[in-house]
């Protein structure tokens, strides 16, 4: 497809003003790295966070498809009638599995794992009870029909305790929903001083090249070629600070991934840190050049028509 | 080309630049404008390039009744006329091939084409061998020589020069005179701002005299 001379002359312009900007800020380094620096911690600050929760998130629904009760049986409870008890609670539709855990598979697993082993041959006799551990079926996941089967499960004269693990899971949720509202307040805020640096950058170069747009206007440019290269530049340094972040937070990222594996592994969970995803980057990518671009578009309206050639 | 209708200004701080201008300055002309430093030439060439506005009265360009013409349509009426300036107004950082080139970017002309205008003005300036030289490496006259490249280098119809011999020695400034002629000679409307009196009225143009913001002769136009 061919396009007619004037839109190609247009865009071949748009170019030689964009390569004109960026060149501007290859020639004056220092400046433009700071300014690019100060954007990309600003950016990399809430992004990081946002990544951090995610993975938070993640870890969360990884539980929450294990949705679980325990019941811990009285300690009268001999072994046969925990085993009673548990074949009855099989027949019971709301109940997809059940795994008795006898006080001595409890006591022993214990011993494996808390390392209190020791300690444990001093008492007489085991302090575990026996506990059957209950996956209800997938339908009954929600809150209040798991209450439900909850209070049928206390009722039982067997039962000392029957707790619903999912609580926890909850309150963790909330805790990351209201964590995650904040970094939103907090990317807003840094955004704002992402639209404040590249204004005053802006504002700066404008001022630089008082005599240059003087001139332009004097032989008869109009406010949008004047414009351009300015709205150019917060554009550049909005990209750059964006993939300056990106770049900390994989940075990071990187660093944790080893320990959170570690972690992980103690808990022989296989999770794993997520990264930037290719959209999330993107994502990031267009934040910055919008903010960058907001941010000149402000500069420049209101410094440039101050500029009159007299 | 331009039309003075009574036209009055006063700057905002009281001072009345000019007072009740009338004259008719055709096509194809070529004219002086004279008068003691303060006596409104300055005032009279911004009202042309609409670098002010008048407070009173109307004045055309073209045809064109600039005392009606919106701000966004400033920089089309600034694309009809070259300015050239007592003190050159170069851009430094650039070579002198851009500087002259920079109306038929604004204009936003195809690439091929200001190559090929830009060295057609600067040949006839005579500084074709300093396309690639900065401004500041250049002595006054050929400073003022680009200027003068710039300001005809999208053909305007008019051509305004305020005191463009003004910072040049005697010689110099007679050369660019010249090429005002020349231009002129082509179909170029030329009116310069001077008080170098003794120059311009050797050349021979009608001469605009202001005096304290009047125009004393108005009539010197039509004989011509």
């Amino acid at each position: 497809m061919k396009l007619p001379a004037c839109v190609h002359v247009y865009l071949l312009r748009h170019v030689q003003v964009a390569l004109n900007s960026l060149g501007r800020l290859y020639r004056a380094p220092m400046a433009s790295l700071m300014t690019t620096a100060v954007i990309g911690i600003a950016l990399a600050l809430p992004s990081g966070l946002y990544i951090l929760t995610g993975n938070l998130q993640r870890l969360s629904t990884q539980w929450d498809g294990g949705t679980s009760l325990s019941l811990f049986l009285n300690h009268g409870i001999s072994l046969d009638q925990a085993e009673a008890l548990a074949k009855k609670l099989r027949q019971w539709p709301e109940i997809e599995q059940l795994t008795l855990i006898t006080p001595q598979q409890a006591l022993n697993e214990f011993r494996e794992l808390s390392g209190f082993g020791d300690t444990l041959d001093v008492l007489d006799e085991n302090p575990l009870p026996a506990v059957l551990a209950i996956k209800p079926v997938s339908s009954i996941a929600n809150a209040s029909s798991a209450a439900a089967l909850l209070q049928r499960l206390r009722e039982l004269p067997e039962v000392e305790l029957a707790q619903l693990d999912l609580q926890w899971v909850k309150r963790f949720n909330a805790i990351v929903d209201i964590v995650q509202r904040s970094i939103w307040l907090l990317a807003s805020l840094l955004g704002l001083a992402v639209l404040l640096i590249t204004g005053n950058t802006i504002r700066l170069e404008i001022q630089n090249r008082r005599e240059e747009i003087e001139i332009t206007k004097l032989i008869g440019a109009t406010t949008a070629f004047i414009r351009r290269p300015f709205l150019y530049s917060g554009l550049w340094y909005g990209l750059a600070g964006a993939f300056l972040a990106a770049l900390l937070v994989e940075l990071a990222f990187l660093q944790l991934n080893g320990p959170v594996r570690q972690l992980a592994g103690l808990y022989e969970s296989s999770f794993r840190l997520q990264m930037l995803s290719p959209a999330e980057a993107l994502g990031l990518m267009l934040a910055g050049a919008i903010l960058g671009l907001v941010g000149a578009w402000l500069a420049v309206s209101r410094h440039l028509a101050a500029i009159e050639p007299g | 080309m331009i039309r003075f209708d009574n036209v009055s200004k006063r700057y905002p701080e009281g001072r009345d630049a000019l007072q009740a201008v009338s004259f008719h300055l055709p096509a194809g002309a070529m004219a002086f404008l004279t008068g003691h430093s303060g006596a409104g030439k300055s005032t009279l060439l911004k009202l042309i390039a609409l670098l002010e506005r008048s407070t009173r009265g109307q004045l055309f360009l073209d045809g064109e009744n600039l005392s009606r013409t919106r701000s966004r349509k400033v920089p089309f009426v600034r694309r009809k006329i070259g300015m050239i300036f007592q003190n050159y107004r170069l851009l430094f950082d650039r070579t002198v091939f851009d500087n002259v080139a920079l109306p038929l970017v604004i204009a936003g002309h195809r690439h091929q084409d200001i190559g090929r205008r830009v060295r057609a003005a600067l040949d006839k300036v005579g500084l074709l061998d300093k396309e690639r030289a900065l401004p500041i490496t250049l002595s006054g006259g050929e400073q003022q020589r680009v200027g003068i490249a710039r300001a005809v280098v999208n053909k305007p119809p008019l051509l305004l020069a305020d005191e463009p011999t003004g910072n040049l020695d005697p010689e110099l400034s007679r050369d660019i005179m010249h090429l005002f002629e020349e231009f002129n000679r082509v179909g170029v409307t030329v009116l310069i701002a001077s008080h170098d009196l003794e120059l311009i009225s050797r050349l021979g143009y009608p001469q605009l005299q202001l005096h304290q913001g009047r125009l004393l002769n108005p009539e010197v136009l039509e004989m011509a």
